[in-house]
């Protein structure tokens, strides 16, 4: 018997013994996150919104879900290197007499600040809201852009 | 439940749906979160689906199901490197099944700032007549 398998009978094919086991532990996590909200991953700040923050050459981009959120219901500003973003989601009431079945989705105010790792332009600073995702993009300052240097060869 | 919208909201990470078929898309597959509210004469069905524009939204009903999903792209551009990433994008998929007889011919669907109104109007009960017994 090969360590680790089994031919299985009546159905036929090798299985791994730890089949059986994987699958058990799938759905208990799955049974796990539906009763008690899924953990965060390490790696977050723990705070809402989470966000997603990307460099190329130029600029950095912040992303956040944001749905449900008018833009006049956002504060976007900039200190130095620091990006604050708050706000409030409110959800309208739905009439009287209405019966909920389920209600999952959350109201409430947010803010966050994080802190970019290399220097920006305050004044370039662009944001757009497009299908309850929020972009910014915030132009890097000439003293971290990265420059190439050429070796001189004597 | 009206002071509800003083409270800080609390981050969550998206959760990750079962889906009954293996998709043809790699990629993983969320579960919006809905408020589901009957009326007297219709059902809502509010979903938030971020980053889902009107081309990529499904909704299905057929038997008293009801499925929508939601095609995402990420928006990354191929230039960018990662600095932080708290979260990822992928489809929105969600399935219900309904008690209630709906008129489909009268459904509306509204997809605004992310999030996804669905109108499910009831089918009207038929309303009990009298029938009369002509005399022979």
């Amino acid at each position: 018997m090969l360590f680790g398998e089994r031919w299985d009978w009546p159905l036929g094919g090798w299985r791994s013994t730890f089949e059986e086991f994987d699958r058990i532990r799938r759905e208990m996590d799955l049974l796990a996150h539906r009763l008690m909200g899924a953990p965060l991953l390490r790696g977050t700040a723990g705070v809402f919104p989470l966000m997603n923050i990307t460099e190329d050459t130029d600029n950095f981009y912040v992303r956040a879900e944001l749905p449900g959120i008018k833009a006049k219901d956002l504060e976007i500003s900039v200190t130095g290197n620091a990006l604050t973003l708050s706000g409030e989601r409110k959800i309208p009431e739905a009439a009287q007499n209405v019966k909920y079945h389920r209600r999952e989705r959350e109201a409430g105010q947010f803010s966050r600040a994080v802190t970019l790792p290399a220097p920006i332009e305050g004044d370039k600073v662009e944001a757009s809201f497009a299908n309850g995702v929020l972009t910014i993009v915030l132009p890097k300052a000439e003293v971290a852009k990265p420059k190439q240097i050429t070796v001189k060869t004597s | 439940m009206t002071d509800m919208e003083s409270k800080a909201l609390q981050a969550k990470e998206k959760m990750q749906a079962a889906v009954p078929a293996e998709q043809t898309k790699p990629g993983p597959v969320f579960t919006p979160a809905v408020d589901i509210y009957e009326t007297e004469t219709d059902i809502m069905v509010l979903a938030d689906m971020p980053g889902v524009t009107a081309d990529g939204l499904l909704i299905d009903l057929r038997e008293n199901v009801l499925t929508f999903s939601g095609e995402v792209t990420p928006p990354e551009k191929s230039g960018e490197t990662d600095v932080l990433r708290e979260y990822q994008t992928g489809r929105y998929y969600r399935q219900f099944s309904l008690s209630e007889v709906i008129d489909q011919g009268r459904i509306e669907a509204e997809l605004k700032d992310g999030v996804l109104q669905l109108k499910l109007p009831k089918v009207e009960e038929a309303k009990p007549r009298r029938i009369q017994v002509k005399a022979a």
